[in-house]
């Protein structure tokens, strides 16, 4: 009788974590491939996403695909910290010349540079306050990692984020 | 009805092993083939006997580095291209961010950006690396190379080495 209680039990055990394990690589896969979240803050995306924190969804299949283009908000891995990711704005795509001014701070000096093969090149939105491709250059096209395209916090501005009118 | 149920069962348990391996490869581990003599003598050897090399080695690709991006010099890593994000390269770790390394060709001696590493292949004849495009940023690392897993005669762990004269000044 007690072996069949154990048998029975272990059966069950099986199946549960086979159900669970399914249920995790699930997650992982749709998160790797399809959709993921993100959380932002800081300022260097002021006035389109604020301050103090945004839950963000975004789509990988765009950058997987070579579908991005300027106006797009993506996830890019940081070139400076690797860790990191950071969430910036494509201003231009490989072979674009792109005028930037250099330190909007202290003077309007400009520069102009052509983007060069498979980099892209990102800014925030807040060209004040945000560490970007001005600091740091072009960066590759492979550190992109998913492009932006609803918010779900903070529910007042819940729903799908516009390109920038300019 | 009985055969129904069969097919049924044996989808779901395919699907199940297709689930599982395929994460697994993402985090963990995969397996990946190496094209191409730029690594020579380490992957794909060209002998004197035979010009071109007779078939690819496959490598075992770890991806628990990429949790923290730690890496030292000497490791072999796979990287994507930073001119075509679609390539992918393998090649040896020989600079890390403020290394100093010299390009052997002039007499130039740069100091690697933040974030950044300089990678060469082992056949420095035919190679397309850093001494092509400059430092490569971390993000682009896909994995470390730890051992050969096929042909047979290959197996074994690949060394964490440095090629003389190649040593970096920090």
């Amino acid at each position: 009788m007690g072996v069949e209680i154990l048998r029975g039990f272990a059966k069950e055990a099986i199946q549960k974590s086979v159900a669970l394990t399914n249920f995790l690589c699930c997650l992982h896969l749709t998160n790797t491939y399809l959709f993921t979240l993100v959380l932002t803050y800081g300022p260097s995306m002021l006035p389109t996403l604020n301050m103090t924190g945004s839950l963000l969804l975004a789509e990988r299949f765009s950058t997987r695909l070579g579908k991005v283009g300027r106006g797009d908000i993506v996830i890019v891995r940081s070139p400076v910290v690797p860790r990191r990711t950071v969430t910036k704005r494509i201003i231009g795509m490989e072979g674009d010349s792109v005028t930037y001014v250099v330190d909007p701070q202290n003077s309007n000096i400009c520069d102009t540079i052509v983007v060069p093969k498979g980099h892209v090149w990102i800014e925030g939105d807040n060209i004040y306050d945000s560490k970007d491709s001005r600091n740091f250059g072009a960066v590759p096209y492979g550190l992109l990692e998913a492009k932006v395209f609803w918010r779900i916090w903070p529910p007042k501005d819940f729903g799908s984020l516009r390109q920038r009118a300019d | 009805m009985g055969s129904l149920k069969f097919l049924w069962d044996v989808s779901k348990s395919c699907l199940t092993a297709g689930l599982i391996s395929l994460t697994f490869s993402d985090r963990f581990a995969s397996i990946v083939p190496v094209r191409g003599t730029s690594m020579s003598p380490t992957f794909n050897p060209i002998t004197d006997s035979s010009i071109k090399s007779s078939s690819d080695d496959y490598v075992l690709l770890e991806k628990l580095c990429l949790e923290k991006y730690k890496f030292s010099q000497g490791d072999v890593v796979v990287f994507r291209s930073p001119s075509n994000y679609k390539e992918k390269h393998i090649k040896r770790i020989i600079g890390l961010p403020g290394d100093w390394v010299g390009t052997p060709h002039s007499y130039d001696v740069i100091e690697i950006p933040k974030g950044h590493c300089w990678v060469e292949g082992d056949n420095s004849l035919s190679s397309m690396d850093s001494k092509t495009f400059g430092p490569v940023p971390l993000g682009l690392i896909q994995g470390r190379v730890t051992h050969i897993v096929w042909p047979p005669q290959r197996i074994g762990e690949v060394k964490r080495s440095i090629p003389p004269g190649r040593l970096p000044f920090s």
